[in-house]
């Protein structure tokens, strides 16, 4: 995983509540069997709107969503996250997440960035009245950043989740660390509990 | 202090828990499919990792497949007479079927006998069972928290992480009791029950928390209803749904493939019989329902909390006092070409899907069946009726519904997700409206431009009769 300290970027708004995966990434794009290339179906059905928030030209190479409440809704499909990260972009900032996406994201070094709903919307503004308002997302400080605009907003987000994107870390060899706590709670697993074989 | 259920489970698997780090849960059971999985495995083996617990985790082929031409066992996949014609969907069940054999991971393909949803085989099997701890990288996981056991939707990154693990490292969830009380009038389903608590508490309401249903209308509910009520709270937001186990679940699982026998079976029971919230244990939010005033209840826009009782009409955008609430109901009403004021029931449908793991299993299939027999489709409507395994298949041809739905003019399907999302060859046309048993009625999500009015079992077979949204009550 690329590892995310800070990003400077243009952004794009979004401002729509209730982005499920389905609208991120239709099911239709979903049978590939690699990582790569799903920037192709983002946002697929919408991009067929010439006047879709990311078909207008201002907003082309912004690398940070600034989305409306409730972003990543619905089906789990990781897909979403890398069709946004293949399409370009490193941060989403929306007032709320839908669990699975948040958790997906962090996985796949797209930052998600929690801010309040007004703050959201004052980023929308300052960024439609000018498309190159430069924002910066500082993992390090935790705060997100449109001088121009005169914003200043610190987000919250888990110590340790922090750490692992600032890291680029790998889940899995963490976890690989307590392999042996891994074993002793296996052999302390009831023997009636189901097996599959 | 009293632990919620969901505490408990939890607390039952924390393999290493430190300051500041998330919790390391083992994972009882990992379902796996061949859209979410194909990434994960290729993870595996570039890092030279195994399956940890193959003997912990199993496949089924659900998403990809078609519901036509599958005759039995070894169905072949390409090939002139493979029921497979779409080249990519091919290649994600060839990938399952080659990443299962090379890392020792049980599936069942199309056509086997147990082969279906993979929502709907796991408790079949009995391979869900209280107190475990459940994934799959599906958001609809949840299902099988109606079982007690703690299940969660997950991404391919965390699906390969499992793989390798058998452990998840997780955030302790925060929980909400919704109580129902009362109990569901005739004619009113679960699946009624949990659009109502969609629509009282939102799509975003259960966003990190596990839900606990309980109260007297939970208690009272088969174990298939509270299935259909756990799958669904994904769409609240909740990546988990809970019921406690009770002498229902107990009477489900006995004699099930994978349910413990003998002294096994007793020592489960013991253990199962522990796995309730104590009565001092408190929830960070409770809501409670009333079931004696629900009557059935339909979506009019695009998400499953878009919805209301079907004697109502299609809101105006500006009755909704939240400005996000009212753009959205604006953009949905555009969507779905509808115009406010409408009455529900005036809605004419093309299509009716019955299925899904939310709605297609034997009880769904029996009421539906019921509701039909001796009447017919409309003539403008195309009506699918998809079991949700392949077992249920076999089970409703023993007990004769699916003559009564051919009879009607419906079209009996073999199992898998169908028409629930797109992905194979079940889909809506662009403009094209279905009245459906699933779960999402998200832009696009049965096809591309298809309109989807989310209902329960009865209610889809009326407005199948009927030709436009309907109960059983106006036939």
């Amino acid at each position: 995983m690329e590892p995310f300290t800070t990003h400077t970027g243009r952004a794009v708004p979004l401002r729509r509540s209730n982005v499920d995966t389905d609208q991120i990434i239709p099911a239709s794009y979903l049978k590939r069997v690699s990582r790569a290339g799903f920037g192709e179906g983002l946002f697929a059905a919408w991009r067929e709107d010439p006047s879709f928030v990311l078909n207008q030209p201002q907003y082309g190479g912004a690398t940070i969503l600034v989305a409306g409440n409730d972003f990543g809704t619905g089906s789990s499909r990781e897909h979403a996250v890398w069709a946004l990260t293949d399409y370009g972009f490193r941060a989403v900032i929306a007032p709320r997440f839908g669990d699975i996406f948040r958790t997906n994201s962090t996985k796949a070094g797209l930052l998600p960035v929690e801010l309040p709903e007004a703050t959201v919307s004052a980023l929308q503004d300052a960024i439609e009245a000018d498309p190159a308002t430069e924002v910066v997302v500082d993992l390090d400080n935790r705060l997100v950043l449109a001088e121009a605009a005169g914003i200043k907003a610190p987000f919250e987000i888990d110590g340790y989740t922090r750490w692992r994107l600032m890291e680029g870390l790998d889940d899995i060899g963490l976890t690989l660390r307590h392999v042996d706590d891994i074993t002793a709670f296996e052999h302390s697993r009831p023997s009636w509990l189901p097996v599959t074989a | 202090m009293g632990r919620t259920l969901a505490e408990k489970i939890w607390d039952a698997h924390v393999v290493r828990s430190a300051e500041g780090e998330p919790d390391l849960l083992y994972i009882d059971l990992h379902l796996v499919h061949e859209v979410t999985s194909p990434q994960a495995f290729d993870g595996l083996r570039a890092a030279n990792r195994k399956v940890r617990r193959p003997d912990l985790t199993i496949a089924t082929e659900d998403h990809n497949v078609p519901t036509t031409g599958i005759t039995g066992p070894g169905v072949p996949l390409s090939g002139p007479s493979s029921p497979v014609t779409d080249p990519v969907s091919r290649t994600q069940v060839e990938a399952l079927r080659k990443n299962c054999a090379e890392f020792g991971v049980r599936n069942y393909p199309m056509g086997d006998g147990d082969q279906g949803i993979v929502h709907v085989i796991g408790p079949q099997l009995g391979l869900t069972q209280p107190g475990l701890t459940i994934v799959c990288g599906d958001s609809h996981t949840s299902t099988h928290g109606a079982l007690g056991a703690l299940a969660f939707g997950i991404g391919t990154s965390e699906v390969e992480h499992v793989l390798a693990t058998q452990t998840l490292p997780q955030q302790r969830p925060k929980t909400m009791a919704v109580t129902v009380n009362g109990m569901l009038p005739d004619g009113v389903l679960p699946k009624d029950l949990i659009l109502a608590i969609i629509a009282q508490i939102g799509t975003g309401g259960g966003q990190g928390y596990v839900i606990e249903y309980r109260g007297p209308a939970i208690r009272a509910m088969s174990m298939e209803g509270r299935l259909t009520v756990c799958n669904m709270s994904i769409e609240a937001g909740a990546r988990a749904g809970l019921v406690a186990p009770d002498e229902v679940t107990f009477a489900y699982l006995k004699g099930r493939p994978h349910a413990p026998t003998g002294a096994d079976w007793e020592a489960a029971v013991d253990y199962w019989s522990s796995l309730r919230s104590d009565d001092d244990a408190t929830f960070d939010h409770e809501v409670t329902i009333d079931a004696d005033t629900l009557t059935p209840y339909v979506t009019w826009g695009t998400n499953p909390g878009q919805a209301l009782p079907l004697g109502a009409s299609v809101p105006d955008p500006a009755s909704f006092t939240d400005p996000g609430d009212r753009t959205a109901a604006e953009r949905a009403l555009k969507y779905m070409d509808l115009t406010p004021g409408t009455p529900l029931r005036d809605i004419a449908v093309d299509t009716v899907f019955i299925g899904s793991c939310t709605n297609g299993r034997m009880e769904d299939l029996r009421a539906a069946a019921a509701v039909l027999r001796g009447r017919k489709v409309a003539p403008s409507v195309r009506m699918l009726v998809v079991p949700g395994s392949m077992e249920v298949r076999a089970q409703a041809e023993r007990e004769g519904l699916n003559e009564i739905f051919t009879a009607a003019g419906a079209e009996w399907r073999s199992a898998g997700c169908s028409m629930c999302l797109g992905m194979n060859p079940d889909t809506l046309s662009p403009g094209e409206r279905s009245a459906s048993t699933s779960n999402r009625n998200f832009e696009g999500r049965q096809g591309k431009g298809g309109r989807t009015h989310l209902v329960s079992p009865e209610v889809a077979v009326a407005t199948a009769v009927t030709g436009h949204l309907a109960a059983p009550a106006d036939l």
